[in-house]
């Protein structure tokens, strides 16, 4: 019994304010750049007429990692101090809980959606080589591959609106 | 994992798969063809040739060329690119690059070894050689007389040194065993690339394996055609034939008792891939199963290119480099004997 228990007192045992910062970090994510941009190196190497075309994938991969620096600022202003008695409260918890899984959401929703924007350029880049025609046909599935990171975005947003640190009740 | 590969295969490979695939777009097309078909003379061909990407390697060729001369400078081409890839691959697409020339030093290892064996000169026979299969201490072949100093003086320290097991005998070298041993070795070859493809899993796995089947079993049909009539024995034509492909086990069975060609019509038959190959041939005649077995090598080139992030693309493109080689072989003899009536007998269009 007394095993069983160690995890969940654990999890109690450490800050809110960890889970909130781990959170912040993750949400900034990881981006899609380098798939899309080995690619479009090598096929521009043929046809060198596709690199400024080409930079649009780049850009949509790096809106991306804007989503997840936004979300981290206003995570971060989420942030307040609560007076030391209150900390492990199961108020102050559970707003420790929701930043961490706001960070989360947008972090891996804006991981799979780079990761995501960053095949299909590596693809546009290829086809673009060959065949210029094909550029702005593959470049609409890029466009609905994004809307991934903005579902991620959105959802995360709406999660930490709502968490509420207990220092202002108890005062 | 398959289908995640295209997550991580760029980090490696990305660079690569991008320069072979505009390498693709500029092999030569049918149109090309068709000019080069209606030249008069090999000047021409060279002047239609320096419009395309052979262009540089080819301007600096002295008037009277030979279709020899012609050849040399495109299968140049080839070795530059190839080349080119490989300084820049890591492991393990710089091992499956190293992996497609070994075909090539077999096949120069079998012409060194026959050449000496019909006293011609070393320098001769290495300036035959195939560029890709160049190997260092190759012209030692030349001191060889039986399979055993082979491999013990020369071969011992190429790649190719593990495909010897088989086929070390102390017997000297004639005719008959330097073909068995060039069968021994090409069938080790493909088992062994076969496995390594495999163990790479993936996109990659799969169409090697598809293409590596189509290769061994079109070898051994040739070995069934060309051994009909000698003195080879079936089960010594059942050994040299791959253990892996569409005709294993139970097409070999057959393939080893067949006696004339329609005998291997009549087997091939029964597998509907090869029905439509052998459906082309009506008469047996054996340079047009050789193109039609080129044609639909061809075909499935092509289609490897459909895939991303795998790298059966690279030896595709090789093989159909070397297609488009020996395409324009075919031109330039057919030009230079006068015979263009038979030009479009054996020219298999890429694209």
């Amino acid at each position: 019994m007394v095993d069983s228990s160690s995890w969940s007192r654990a999890l109690v045992q450490i800050s809110p304010y960890t889970f909130s910062a781990i959170g912040i970090a993750i949400s900034i994510g990881v981006s899609g750049i380098y798939i899309t941009g080995s690619s479009l190196i090598g096929a521009a190497i043929k046809a060198p007429r596709i690199t400024s075309k080409n930079l649009i994938s780049v850009i949509f991969c790096e809106a991306v990692a804007i989503y997840g620096v936004i979300v981290a600022i206003i995570l971060q202003t989420k942030l307040e101090s609560v007076p030391a008695s209150v900390v492990y409260d199961a108020e102050s918890l559970r707003a420790g809980y929701a930043i961490f899984a706001s960070g989360i959401i947008v972090g891996f929703a804006n991981l799979v959606c780079g990761l995501c924007v960053g095949i299909i350029g590596s693809s546009c880049a290829l086809s673009d080589a060959q065949n210029s025609t094909l550029f702005v046909k593959i470049l609409v599935i890029e466009i609905f591959g994004s809307a991934l990171g903005l579902f991620g975005v959105i959802v995360g947003i709406i999660m930490s609106a709502q968490a509420t640190w207990p220092a202002a009740k108890s005062s | 994992m398959y289908g995640f590969e295209a997550m991580t295969f760029n980090i490696h490979g990305g660079y690569l798969e991008a320069i072979v695939r505009g390498h693709r777009s500029s092999l030569l097309t049918a149109a090309d063809y068709n000019n080069l078909c209606q030249c008069e003379s090999l000047d021409d061909i060279k002047m239609h040739l320096s419009a395309t990407e052979y262009g540089p390697y080819l301007q600096n060729e002295p008037s009277p060329l030979h279709t020899t001369t012609i050849v040399e400078k495109c299968t140049l081409k080839l070795v530059d690119e190839y080349k080119h890839m490989l300084c820049q691959a890591t492991e393990p697409l710089s091992t499956f690059l190293e992996y497609i020339t070994y075909g090539h030093m077999i096949d120069n290892v079998v012409l060194i070894v026959t050449g000496t064996l019909h006293e011609r000169d070393v320098h001769e026979l290495l300036d035959k050689c195939h560029p890709l299969g160049m190997f260092d201490s190759i012209a030692t072949l030349a001191v060889a007389t039986n399979m055993r100093e082979l491999y013990r003086l020369v071969l011992v320290d190429t790649p190719l040194a593990p495909y010897f097991s088989e086929c070390i005998t102390s017997e000297d070298l004639d005719d008959m065993n330097i073909e068995i041993m060039r069968n021994t070795l090409y069938k080790a070859y493909l088992e062994d690339f076969n496995r390594f493809c495999q163990t790479l899993g993936g996109a990659t796995a799969e169409i090697m394996s598809d293409l590596l089947a189509f290769e061994a079993d079109r070898r051994a049909v040739n070995i069934t055609i060309n051994s009909i009539g000698t003195e080879l024995t079936r089960d010594d034509r059942r050994k040299l034939y791959s253990n892996f492909g569409l005709l294993y086990p139970y097409g070999h069975e057959e393939l080893a008792i067949c006696e004339d060609i329609e005998q291997v019509r009549g087997v091939m038959e029964k597998y509907p891939p090869y029905q439509s190959i052998f459906a082309k041939v009506s008469y047996g005649e054996s340079q047009l199963l050789d193109n039609a077995f080129y044609v639909e090598e061809v075909k499935r080139l092509c289609l490897a290119f459909e895939q991303q992030f795998h790298y059966a693309v690279f030896f595709a493109y090789i093989r159909l480099r070397e297609q488009e080689i020996r395409n324009l072989m075919w031109i330039s003899e057919c030009v230079a004997q006068n015979q263009k009536s038979r030009v479009h007998d054996s020219v298999v269009f890429i694209f």
